[in-house]
């Protein structure tokens, strides 16, 4: 095995405020290999990562390329360098197209002006390369949904030709076969010669791609392994620094009660994306939702919420019909509904408002009198919650957005905690965050349907489905293929539901894909 | 048909605009005692121009996500500069034509640094370079005065082969040599990127500050332009308070009405030229029904607010209640 290694970090330090993010980090990256970076949310990766790709300036340590010793004073000044970073916050422009996007940094030009025909083919090339040829080049960003953007984020970091490929979470918004397509695509590059750097929670991706493993922990770089010679668990342990118990809270038994369930839908239809769906949902009962992403199952969550309008069909709580026309009414005391929305950062957060000012927003109505905040009871329900949830943060006054993804997260459930909802709609929850907080929020998901809460839980984790589901329904275009209770919640099951298939070995294949 | 559907999406905006001045144009050509003659197709062009190239200067503004206060002022300014300078023979009266266009790009860029670099938010900053840039036409021209090159001014306000008006060449001529290329340039592209997400365009590597930059300069340069223009139009220089706020007002209205978003991004110049003539032509309406011109004010406001709204019809289509917020 012949590893060559041309860029390496050493020494490097950087802190935030008081707050050290990277303690004497160092990496050594080598051509042709896949090295995955582990750790949990806040242990320094991103931080790392933003240092590698020009975003943030080191405070000590120095980087070398090439036996050279270089800076980066932009991430213009990475990329130039062959650094190219697909970053977990996507970097795309919302009202430009997807070729715009992917020639952005340098699109090719004619006489000064950017040639549309040359760049419509760069991007097209570069989409077929990333395994996305579905998007259309002059469809506008901001109408596509997540899994396709992260594809456009891919095709985009290729159309650069680099020589390090930083892929930070890239693969969290997408479905099984697109993984499976950007798999293929980055053990293509591996074999080109380029350098990819990995970083992602799943630690079965890892196992399936990774040639190194890094893991990080509180800013310091705790220990490189060659793939494979350890096991989840002590990976795991590496990386939280503790001993690593069960990962799910044990279901409790179920026992079939009479009274009416808490949440019912009959024959909901919506245009095209929701299609005769009929379910329900029993107090301390938690229902997952799988299948492959964006068959209904945000759309089903958005109906509950009063989100949709002209919907069909019939929702019920407690055995009584509800029209439920808003958010607003679907939190109202009569239905006591909460929904944690997907995507934390524009449906959950203000990001540049406090934490406190968050975590009270859906609550306002509880602790206001006669429209004026009562701040001490303000102050009490707080803390309540952070003491709940275990909340990291240097106070409640800093802005929300400087947290942690983990802690984010928190905050967004805290929010809506507060109000003490009967009916809890959840949108992918641990997308993203590291393996300790995803821990903690599976028990305090449990713990609320002990206390007698509906849970509706999509998720796009096959694991998490298996690990905390009561039920869980399969959605395929719109409609519920298929319920599994119990222990038939497999991941075989799931998958084969999933794709709407009975057959074998296209589940097998789908089974490898996915890890 | 796949292809044309993105393209339709795309220029939405401006095609809304185009329609919606057609319309009112029509309107107003049928009930006009002369009808469609080049003398009445001359006239409107002539009203309409000025606005029309500060709308445009406000579009460069706007799509950074910025906002241009001292747009009239600019306008005031080389008008004011004009009025000295744009005068005697055919080379004296060059030389004042690009001293005029180099004052308006020099008024943008100082607008662009003090945003860009200065960090300053581009409304305050605007207000207060806009106060300066009127202070220094009030010093050029007191009172109302000054004269320019009579030919020259008529040429402009002329009509080509007794036909087409001038006017309407000269702003389809900037058009083509600003606009256009600016739009299809790196820089061009990199404005609007810096207007949609200004995170994701510095994450991607854009020169934001450069595309920024150009596109306050540019803006001045298209004020300076219209500053030209007024100047021809009216044969002298005068540093009307008033008329320059309007300017600047009616040019944001005129962007909106263009299909250009308030919050960067997106939009183009040529709409919001089809807005400012539709703006402009919502006054030759109220002229053409004889309506007392005390109403004038109330009528335009009125029908602004009905245009504007059109843009928001596709609300009520939205069968997911979050698209209203995208």
């Amino acid at each position: 095995m012949s590893v060559q290694t041309f860029f390496r970090m050493e020494g490097i330090s950087k802190r935030y405020g008081g707050v050290r993010a990277l303690e004497n980090a160092s990496l050594d990256v080598s051509a042709g290999r896949i090295h995955a970076i582990l750790g949990e949310n806040g242990a320094g990766k991103s931080t790392l990562i933003k240092v590698m790709a020009g975003v943030v300036a080191p405070d000590e340590g120095r980087m070398t390329l090439d036996g050279k010793e270089i800076s980066f004073g932009s991430p213009a000044a990475a990329n130039d360098a062959g650094i190219v970073c697909v970053f977990q916050e996507l970097s795309l422009i919302p009202d430009l197209s997807v070729a715009d996007n992917i020639a952005i940094s340098n699109p090719p030009t004619r006489f000064g002006m950017i040639d549309r025909a040359a760049q419509r083919r760069i991007a097209e090339e570069a989409l077929r390369r990333a395994g996305a040829e579905d998007v259309h080049p002059l469809a506008l960003v901001k109408d596509l949904p997540l899994s396709r953007r992260q594809m456009v984020e891919i095709a985009k970091a290729l159309a650069r030709k680099p020589r390090i490929l930083i892929l930070d979470e890239a693969t969290s918004a997408l479905t099984a076969s697109d993984v499976a397509k950007v798999f293929a695509v980055l053990k293509r590059l591996r074999s080109e010669g380029l350098a990819l750097l990995y970083i992602s929670h799943r630690m079965n991706e890892i196992a399936e791609l990774a040639d190194d493993c890094s893991v990080f922990r509180n800013g310091r770089h705790v220990a490189t392994y060659a793939a494979g010679s350890k096991t989840d668990n002590e990976v795991v342990e590496l990386m939280i620094g503790r001993e690593y118990s069960s990962v799910f809270p044990p279901k409790p038994v179920r026992t079939d009660s009479a009274a009416p369930p808490l949440l019912e839908c009959r024959h909901l239809t919506w245009t095209d994306r929701l299609n005769d769906i009929s379910m329900t949902i029993r107090a301390g009962e938690v229902v997952g939702l799988g299948g492959l992403d964006g068959q209904g199952q945000r759309e089903l969550l958005l109906a509950f919420f009063g989100v949709l309008r002209g919907l069909k069909g019939e929702i019920l709580v407690e055995g009584k019909p509800m029209s439920i026309s808003s958010p607003a009414a679907a939190r109202d005391g009569r239905i006591g509904m909460a929904l944690i929305p997907e995507d934390r950062k524009t449906e959950g957060l203000m990001l540049p408002m406090t934490v406190r000012e968050n975590l009270s927003f859906a609550s306002l109505d509880h602790l206001s009198r006669g429209g004026v905040i009562d701040r001490k009871l303000e102050e009490r329900k707080i803390e309540e919650m952070v003491r709940l949830l275990a909340i990291k943060t240097a106070g409640l006054d800093i802005p929300v957005g400087s947290l942690s993804g983990g802690n984010q997260q928190k905050v967004v459930i805290a929010k809506w905690l507060m109000r003490g909802p009967r009916i809890i709609l959840l949108n992918d929850p641990t997308r993203g965050i590291d393996v300790g907080t995803k821990q903690e929020i599976y028990q305090l998901l449990r713990k609320l349907s002990d206390a007698g809460a509906a849970i509706l839980f999509y998720s796009t984790d096959y694991d998490e489905l298996i690990g905390c589901c009561d039920r869980v329904l399969v959605l395929y275009d719109g409609a519920v293929k298929r319920e599994l209770v119990g222990d038939e919640i497999n991941e075989h099951a799931l998958i084969a539901s999933a794709l709407n298939i009975g057959d074998g070995q296209s589940v097998s294949a789908m089974e490898a894909a996915h890890g | 048909m796949g292809e044309w559907r993105y393209w339709f999406a795309a220029q939405r905006g401006t095609l809304l605009a185009i329609a919606i001045f057609v319309v009112m144009f029509l309107i107003y050509i049928l009930n006009h005692p002369a009808g469609f003659t080049p003398n009445v197709v001359q006239t409107a062009s002539n009203k309409a121009v000025l606005l029309a190239f500060v709308a445009m200067a406000q579009t460069l503004v706007v799509i950074t996500a910025g906002i241009d206060l001292s747009i009239g002022m600019i306008f005031l300014l080389t008008n004011c500069l004009a009025s000295w300078l744009v005068l005697g023979t055919p080379t004296e009266t060059a030389f004042g034509v690009v001293v005029v266009l180099c004052a308006g790009l020099l008024c943008g860029a100082l607008n662009g640094a003090i945003v860009i670099y200065g960090r300053l938010q581009p409304i305050v900053a605007t207000i207060a370079t806009g106060a300066i840039f009127y202070g220094l036409a009030l010093l050029l021209r007191p009172f109302p005065g000054g004269s320019v090159n009579e030919d020259l001014a008529d040429f402009m306000t002329g009509k080509f082969f007794g036909v087409i008006p001038a006017s309407a060449v000269v702003l389809a001529a900037v058009v083509l040599v600003v606009w256009v290329p600016f739009s299809r340039s790196t820089l061009g592209r990199g404005a609007y990127a810096a207007g949609s997400s200004d995170v994701a365009a510095y994450m991607s590597g854009v020169p934001i500050r450069r595309s920024k930059f150009l596109a306050y300069s540019l803006a001045g340069l298209l004020a300076s332009i219209g500053g030209l223009f007024l100047t021809f139009f009216t044969y002298t220089g005068e540093a009307a308070f008033a008329s320059g706020n309007a300017y600047t007002l009616f040019s944001i209205a005129a962007v909106v009405l263009g299909g250009v978003s308030l919050f960067g991004g997106k939009g183009s110049a040529i709409g919001a030229i089809f807005g400012a003539l539709a703006f402009r032509t919502i006054g030759d309406l109220l002229f053409v029904f004889d309506f007392d011109p005390l109403w004038q004010p109330l009528f335009q406001g009125v029908i602004l607010l009905i245009a504007v709204s059109l843009g928001a019809f596709a609300l009520f289509r939205v069968r997911n209640r979050l698209e209203w917020f995208l």
